[in-house]
């Protein structure tokens, strides 16, 4: 399976680990029997979804299961050196200096009470304690400098929290640097970042790897994030690796079903809005005449589908033991449509579906829903001299009109004021400037007590569906309060409905009673879905609604948003930082940045023709999945910094 | 910086004088509400003989026929520039931070509790350091060792040695290491400019009793903290780098959990500077607690005043010294400007 390696001995050998965890109900199998090879200078992509087995795989790399229950067999080897029989004395010299880790999120990866300075030399001279602090010093700005933070001999004594998200992923990678280690090991070095930011740091990646001749092994959920980065990927289900092989080939010619699914269920940014809903609809037809089926995945298909335990609470911390396996279920068997349909890919070939389905033409003229004018908004920042605050615009001139039906689509990166719009169209927010109507009524500044009755016509859905639902009221009162709110005496009247949308969002009508804890992250969306449909709004407005989920729960989520439109005419505000998602909702596209629209129009135009260098730069900077594009982006991209 | 230290001295300001305000309120205008009346009141604070000259003196020389805000205008001046006081024909200089004399002994109040200061201060630092050392120690120990023998005899100790109050725990002490056993010797406080040695000597059980109780809520603390940051993300990367584990644990995870520690060691150290009221009467140390208690059993007005206001004072220069240190512990508060 690996490619012949020229260059000696591999310097990353594991064979047939195994990794188990102890638990109450018996023994969870986190790894069975996963084998690769990396060589010299190599690059290892390790994919899979959360509970997949691939976070524990990279600890297991550092031998960062010491002092844990976990049971490991099998052999690791890096640098030559057996990882599971080193003593502890071997392990703490190899780490770091052999195989250096980055790791998820930079925000907590950095210690806060210490300088970048500081720690970036103390990784330094634990390995090599005959370089003097000076010289230590000096190698800390070189490395600060290699990774792209500017001015670095003055930053270097910066704290972790004066820098930004991305800058300190860089950080991270730079102190991985310091004792040039023969692997750097990324575990979702990116996942938290804005895409431009991302795209920065795996090209930042890739170059040193490049330049270094360091072996990449980059574990991550997106096949698109590692697709233009390495030469082999490992494709991971269950502890399991499903698929092994050249990027280009497991990307192009997928052998296993899972890989299918997997590369089916990435949002792709060139799939116009158009192209997925006649592929949902078809998706849905075929359903319906199979089994004569209500909707979208029926109750049990979707609850089976999304028990697997790649989307179990558990996340992919550091020492959470993933949930079983259960004897059976397979995340992606119930989706059989995808597989067979080559609609997804744009191209002739989908030209009749299509055609067929003018993408349901929304109402453009006549009144609009919601009509937002020189929308601004200001916060009042604190500090400075005495407390005094200065301002901070949040929003600004922001203008649109939402016709009923219709999706907006608002894309930006972290800070773009994308969620303060859609606070202020919700009026949680009191916009400083301009005015927001919804039908026609200038809500602009109602007070609390006049807005409560509109509350019944716009919803909201969180981007958090582990802290949107409270954790202690059960999934049937959660969905039921906000009937009890707006009058609803009857205790039965209330249940039947909620037992009604659960069923209707794809849940199970008996799990009235459970609570939020037994639901993983794609049902607990669903979950709030209800939530938000339970008064039957016209207007729902989704926060980044599947940024926390995996790809193949997002696609699913995505679809259901997809079919309750059509089933009940809903409107949608749909906000989000990835554009291929926010492409296939949306029928019109506002991008978002410092707080203004930089760019609005009709979702194909934006995507095909942008007009502002932004859109542009936001574009190229999206993820793809085919390794040759991926490359080419990234040179589009180094040759535009380079120019810039 | 500047700005920020300003801002945190006048709001310490502000609290001592609202702190000397509801102290005033307490002993001169709630028993006016409570229906006393102003012969009622001075009988109370006439001291030996309520004869009614002695009654009228006091009147006269607390003012108490005065309108309450004159009272409190008097008062709050005796504070800040001194006082002159009528006793008789005599008028008595009081200078300036002038609680007042005392009703039983007439002496100035102020010099009275400064001569009482080493006493307490012996007692608390004595005391804090050994509390603070050894409860974090305690603390460290127990969460790198979780679940260990250690840990759990330590945490119950600690669990004992957070309910026990110090009458108990002073009281058993005395009787058995001291009289019984004679591992200690009897508490007294000599001063430490006369005798080092004796000083430590007759201190050391006040301080290991005082320092029993909070060492054992530290190290509670600290358990509890440093196994919340072993769980962090950073602790990881300190681990990934190849770190020993002794520098994991003593220089990336120790140091954010001292963070609150050093908060709540600034108020516990001000109130036990403020008297440790129990502690020194258990060991008859003769420190400002102690005098307190002798104050309120004698409703001694003037000094219970004094040694209220000092306390507050006590508190609020330790807070004020905890907030200031704080930028230097945690670069996340750090103002600019």
């Amino acid at each position: 399976m690996t490619q012949p390696d020229s260059a000696g001995a591999p310097v990353v050998r594991v064979d047939d680990l195994r990794v188990r965890f102890p638990t109450l109900d018996g023994q969870v199998r986190a790894v069975e029997g996963l084998s690769f090879e990396v060589p010299v200078g190599g690059g290892l992509g390790i994919v899979g979804e959360s509970g997949s087995g691939k976070s524990v795989t990279s600890l297991a790399l550092m031998g960062l299961h010491r002092g844990t229950r976990a049971d490991i067999s099998g052999s690791i080897e890096v640098a030559g050196r057996d990882v599971n029989a080193a003593s502890n004395k071997q392990l703490r010299a190899m780490r770091g200096n052999d195989i250096a880790m980055v790791f998820q999120d930079p925000m907590q990866s950095l210690h806060p009470l210490f300088t970048v300075g500081n720690q970036l030399v103390e990784a330094l001279r634990v390995h090599r304690s005959d370089v003097s602090r000076a010289d230590a010093h000096a190698k800390a700005v070189e490395s600060l400098e290699r990774v792209g933070i500017p001015e670095p001999a003055k930053r270097i004594n910066s704290y972790p929290h004066e820098f930004s998200g991305g800058m300190r992923q860089r950080v991270v990678i730079a102190m991985g640097l310091m004792c040039d280690p023969k692997v750097l090991l990324a575990d979702e070095p990116t996942t938290a970042l804005d895409v431009t930011v991302q795209a920065q740091v795996l090209d930042l990646l890739d170059g040193l790897r490049r330049e270094l001749g360091m072996a990449l092994i980059l574990v991550s959920h997106d096949l698109a994030v590692v697709a233009g980065s390495v030469d082999e990927v490992v494709v991971m289900r269950h502890g399991e690796a499903v698929e092994h092989g050249d990027v280009r080939r497991v990307l192009a010619e997928p052998q296993h079903s899972y890989t299918r699914a997997l590369l089916d269920a990435v949002p792709r940014v060139e799939v116009s809005r158009a192209q997925r809903r006649a592929q949902d609809r078809a998706d849905r037809a075929d359903r319906a005449g199979e089994g004569g089926g209500t909707a979208p995945g029926t109750a049990d298909e979707t609850a089976a589908d999304e028990t697997a335990p790649g989307e179990t609470p558990a996340g992919n911390g550091a020492h959470a033991a993933p949930a079983p396996p259960p004897a059976g279920a397979t995340a992606f068997g119930q989706k059989p449509p995808a597989d067979e349909e080559p609609a997804q890919e744009p191209g002739p070939g989908t030209g009749s579906a299509t055609v067929s389905e003018p993408s349901a033409p929304p109402e453009t003229q006549g009144e609009p829903l919601l009509r937002v004018r020189d929308a601004a908004q200001r916060f009042k920042v604190r500090g400075g001299l005495w407390g005094r605050s200065s301002d901070f615009w949040a929003v600004r001139d922001v203008s649109f009109d939402l016709h009923p039906g219709q999706t907006l689509g608002v894309v930006g990166e972290s800070g773009s004021g994308k969620s303060t719009l859609s606070r202020m169209v919700m009026r949680l927010l009191e916009p400083t400037e301009g005015t927001v109507e919804f039908e026609g009524r200038d809500i602009t500044h109602l007070p609390e007590r006049a807005l409560r009755p509109l509350r019944r016509d716009i919803q909201m859905v969180f981007q958090n569906p582990y802290s949107s639902l409270n954790p202690r009221v059960t999934v049937g009162d959660a969905i039921g309060t906000a009937l009890k709110v707006q009058g609803e005496r009857d205790r039965t009247t209330i249940r039947t409905r909620v037992r009604e949308l659960l069923d209707r969002v794809g849940l199970q009508p008996d799990h009235y009673n459970r609570f939020p804890h037994a639901f993983s992250g794609g049902q607990r969306q669903r979950i709030a879905i209800a939530r938000a449909l339970i008064l039957k709004p016209k207007l729902i407005i989704c926060d980044e609604p599947v940024s926390a989920l995996d790809v193949s729960t997002q696609d699913q989520v995505l679809r259901l948003l997809s079919e309750l439109q059509d089933d009940f005419g809903l409107t949608y505000i749909f906000v989000a930082h990835d554009l291929a998602v926010v492409r296939q909702v949306s029928d019109r596209v506002a991008v978002m940045r410092k707080g203004e629209i930089v760019e609005m129009g009709d979702s194909d135009t934006v995507y095909e023709n942008p007009r502002s260098e932004y859109t542009r730069q936001l574009l190229t900077a999206a993820p793809v999945l085919d390794p040759d594009e991926a490359r080419r982006l990234r040179a589009e991209r180094v040759a535009g910094s380079a120019t810039a | 910086m500047l700005t920020y230290i300003l801002r945190r001295l006048g709001a310490g300001l502000l609290l001592l004088a609202v702190v000397t305000m509801v102290t005033f309120a307490i002993f001169y205008v709630v028993p006016r509400w409570a229906g006393r009346t102003t012969e009622q009141l001075a009988t109370m604070y006439v001291g030996r003989a309520p004869t009614p000259e002695a009654i009228q003196a006091t009147i006269d020389r607390l003012g108490l026929d005065q309108p309450i805000a004159l009272q409190f205008y008097e008062f709050v001046r005796g504070i800040l520039f001194g006082a002159e006081y009528q006793f008789g024909r005599d008028t008595v200089q009081c200078s300036a931070p002038c609680f007042g004399f005392s009703f039983q002994t007439y002496q100035e109040v102020f010099p009275e509790i400064v001569a009482r200061l080493p006493v307490t201060v012996s007692l608390a630092i004595g005391a804090g350091i050994i509390w603070l050392v050894g409860g974090i120690a305690v603390g460290v120990v127990s969460a790198v060792w979780k679940g260990s023998i250690f840990d759990r005899v330590a945490m119950a100790v600690a669990l004992a040695g957070v309910s026990l109050p110090i009458f108990f725990t002073g009281l058993l002490s005395l009787a058995f290491l001291v009289h019984s056993w004679g591992l200690f010797a009897t508490p007294i406080y000599v001063p430490f400019t006369e005798n080092p040695l004796g000083w430590a000597e007759g201190m050391v059980l006040p301080w290991l009793t005082l320092a029993f109780l909070h060492a054992a809520m530290y190290a509670r603390q600290t358990r509890a903290g440093m196994l919340e940051t072993l769980s962090e993300d950073y602790i990881r990367t300190a681990r990934a780098k190849g770190l020993s584990e002794r520098r994991v644990v003593l220089k990336h995870a120790l140091r954010p959990t001292l963070t609150p520690i050093v908060t709540i060691f600034g108020l516990d150290l001000g109130l036990v500077l403020g008297g440790a009221v129990l502690t020194e009467q258990v060991f008859s140390l003769n420190g400002i607690g102690r005098y307190a208690v002798q104050a309120i059993t004698q409703s001694d007005l003037p000094v219970i005043l004094g040694v209220t206001l000092f306390g507050a004072f006590f508190i609020v220069v330790s807070n004020l010294i905890v907030d200031l240190l704080y930028p230097l512990i945690d670069p996340r508060v750090r103002v600019h400007g």
